[in-house]
């Protein structure tokens, strides 16, 4: 299900979100009604938890995670770390990584299996990224664009590219992905995707700007309409139990 | 491009479709990520042009205002600098919108509108270049411009007037300059034209229009001019003065084959040339020609009026003259362009032919012209009384029994009277004062006659003056082969064909066959 959202009077949900099929990171913002959306989708099912990273509100484009990790900037303050080791599931492996591109959330754009990042990312962080969060990496770029964290959106079930992508790209990128891809727009037409809207696998949150075709379009590719998020997260809580035991 | 260029490989890459986000319908993606008709229906580019605007017209003048003051003339009804110029009063904003293409929408002429269709191109949101039209009427209003308010407001106000004037007793110099005037355009800015007595008087808008028509008079014409002024009104604050100019302009009373005594002091200066002399021609300088020693003489405009000097017979007093016998003296000599050959001839005046024997042996100038038997016109100074200054001046003067001028047609003339001339000339149109005393049409005719005939007779004369072929002229079936050769007449091909604008008949197309 695709809902509208909007923070502080901003469409730009994905800037200040970060949701991932084990968790789901909000920022700290004046009302209280970001927050309660996503609760009031979530709460049983993920923990939802307001942070702030380096200060900051726009964390869903300085952090990248999915269901095993999550990857945070140097400039995360150690109570920041703390705080989201302190309050994410024990499988999900919190690491803070030294990367001259800091931004983390618009350089990398991950699923649960497969990662595209920035042509420029050093090599150790490459590394990283496939250890922590276990997935394969790939460098790539999209509609000629370096920011591949920003121009795509995509999950386990279908991913959302920028609508200037040609044909063949979009062939390309999908072999990589191993899912269904689609060239879109988001909030009334910005190219922006990965700023615009934030998706997991059965749920997704859109800018209030999002037209009625973008919302179609959105849950037709995430396959969103039929998706039961507790035979999903029963699947994951069984590998949880698993290691407490 | 350039990749390309250099040889490097560039894999094929077609556009794919998106949705529009605001209907759905697939389209090639840009900018704004709408399709043409939802952009077009969010965005209107000409949201800040002018649809209604209103442009002033003269419709005595045909002109257009460009505000503040500027009338522009010749723009025709839907042309293209009638376009621009509506464009212009748009002011279309020139750095968000760009026009591409402009026309008129036709529109009664009658109705006083102008309709424009424009298409713009502006950026709409996200960068996406839009094309729309936009529809523009303006208005037309009526108003007169400020030369046609002063025109229409007191039509015969003039600021300058030129008054020439030559104090003779006939009219020819005055018809020459007629021609001449029409030829070269001169008159074309004069408000009126008026005729007064012993010359002509022409009014003009400005002072400018006047100081060029002096001039233009000035290099045909042996003249002296003043100019006066007399103050119309003042504007106190800005300190303009209007004027009424006016220039008197005399022309030299010395006319063409008048006899002139000369002053003993221009005789010498002149070379001593024979106190008698015959004036040949008077253009802006007067050509005198000493007809015993076929001397000549020019006397420019400035040295004629510093020492001014009148004729001592004119042509009004030329007597007919029958050559009995002739005797070629010398050779033929040029001068200044005419030839003339010395020669003894007998003479005897056509009242004494016949009745008594009176003759006279003279020598005359014309030996080239004139056989036995033929006429010719002369000055009687035998019987002539003369009352002059000048003559009395020269001591021990001679003067000769006569002194023939030119050859005469007289005779042969008077069979053709009556019969039309194959040529023509126009005329100004003059005022003539109709009401005053002194005048004499009857005189007038004969003197116009006589000029008509003059320029037949002159070929230098005819240089400056346009004539027309006269279409009401027939050739009369009793062919006049034995007037023969002997009268001069204009040959075709001088005569200009006239320009017919008129809307019946082929039009015949003016060629200028001058010579």
């Amino acid at each position: 299900m695709a809902t509208r959202v909007q923070f502080e009077n901003n469409c730009e949900v994905g800037v200040f979100s970060k949701l991932t099929n084990a968790y789901c990171l909000v920022a700290i913002g004046g009302s209280e009604s970001f927050y309660s959306v996503f609760e009031s989708e979530l709460a049983d099912v993920i923990p939802v938890v307001k942070t702030s990273i380096a200060g900051t509100r726009i964390i869903g484009r300085l952090c990248a995670g999915n269901k095993n990790g999550l990857l945070l900037p140097h400039t995360t303050t150690d109570q920041e770390l703390q705080h989201l080791r302190n309050s994410l599931p024990d499988g999900v492996v919190v690491q803070r990584i030294d990367e001259r591109l800091s931004a983390l959330g618009n350089c990398i754009a991950c699923n649960d299996h497969v990662a595209l990042t920035h042509p420029d990312l050093d090599r150790e962080t490459e590394e990283l990224i496939a250890d922590v969060l276990g997935v394969e990496v790939f460098r790539q770029t999209i509609a000629g664009n370096i920011l591949v964290g920003s121009y795509c959106a995509f999950s386990n079930k279908g991913g959302l590219v920028h609508p200037h992508t040609s044909i063949e790209d979009l062939d390309e990128l999908s072999t990589l992905l191993q899912v269904p891809l689609v060239a879109g727009t988001v909030n009334r037409g910005s190219e922006v995707i990965a700023s615009g809207m934030t998706v997991n696998d059965w749920t997704a949150f859109c800018g209030s700007d999002t037209t009625a075709t973008e919302l179609s379009v959105i849950e037709s590719v995430f396959k969103l309409r039929d998706a039961q998020p507790n035979i999903i997260v029963d699947e994951m809580r069984k590998s949880l139990i698993d290691s407490y035991v | 491009m350039e990749m390309e260029q250099s040889g490097m490989f560039m894999p094929a890459q077609t556009v794919g479709t998106v949705l529009c986000c605001i209907c759905g319908v697939a389209m090639p993606p840009n900018p704004a990520n709408m399709c043409v008709r939802c952009l077009r229906s969010r965005v209107d580019i000409t949201e800040g042009l002018i649809r209604h605007a209103a442009i002033v017209y003269c419709p005595e003048c045909h002109s257009y205002l460009q505000p503040p003051r500027t009338w522009i003339r010749g723009l025709e009804p839907e042309s293209k600098e009638l376009l621009a110029f509506c464009l212009r009063r748009l002011r279309l904003p020139q750095r968000r919108i760009r026009l591409v293409h402009a026309e008129f929408i036709w529109t009664e002429p009658h109705s006083k509108r102008l309709r424009l269709r424009l298409r713009v191109q502006a950026e709409a949101l996200h960068g996406a270049i839009l094309e729309q039209a936009h529809m523009v009427e303006l208005t037309v209003h009526d108003r007169l411009c400020d030369n046609c308010t002063r025109a229409q407001a007191n039509p015969d106000q003039w600021s300058a007037v030129v008054q020439l004037r030559q104090l003779v007793q006939h009219r020819r110099t005055f018809f020459y300059l007629e021609q001449l005037i029409l030829r070269h355009g001169a008159a074309v800015r004069a408000i009126r034209i008026a005729e007064a007595d012993h010359g002509l008087d022409f009014f003009f808008g400005s002072r400018s229009h006047a100081t060029k028509f002096v001039d233009f008079i000035n290099g045909v014409a042996p003249i002296r001019f003043r100019n006066d002024k007399q103050l119309v009104s003042h504007d106190v604050k800005s300190s303009v003065y209007n004027y009424k100019h006016t220039f008197s302009v005399e022309i030299s009373p010395v006319c063409r084959e008048d006899l002139i005594c000369l002053p003993p002091k221009l005789a010498n200066a002149l070379g001593n040339l024979g106190p008698l002399v015959l004036c040949t021609r008077v253009t802006n300088s007067i050509a005198l020609l000493d007809p015993l020693t076929l001397r000549s003489a020019f006397l420019d405009a400035n040295q004629y009026w510093r020492a001014p000097f009148k004729s001592l017979l004119t042509s009004r007093q030329l007597v007919e003259y029958i050559v009995l016998d002739i005797e070629v003296e010398s050779a033929e000599v040029h001068i200044g362009g005419s030839k003339y050959v010395m020669a003894h001839a007998q003479v005897a005046r056509i009242t004494d032919f016949g009745k008594n024997d009176t003759m006279f042996t003279i020598r005359t100038h014309l030996g080239h012209l004139l056989n036995p038997g033929d006429y010719a016109l002369g000055y009687d100074l035998y019987s002539a009384n003369n009352n002059d200054f000048d003559i009395d001046q020269h001591k021990n003067l001679v003067l000769p029994e006569t002194i023939l001028v030119k050859k005469s047609y007289q005779e042969k003339q008077s069979k053709k009277r009556g019969k039309a001339r194959t040529w023509k000339v126009k005329n100004l149109n003059m005022e003539v004062d109709t009401t005053s005393k002194g005048r004499n049409d009857e005189k007038r005719n004969t003197e116009y006659e006589e000029f008509l005939r003059d320029l037949e007779e002159n070929p230098e004369m005819r240089f400056n003056i346009s004539l027309y072929r006269n279409k009401e002229y027939q050739p009369s079936e009793a062919a006049s082969t034995a007037d023969g050769d002997d009268i001069p007449s204009i040959p075709l091909e001088e005569l200009l064909a006239d320009l017919d604008l008129s809307e019946d008949e082929g039009n015949q197309n003016g060629e200028n066959m001058d010579e």
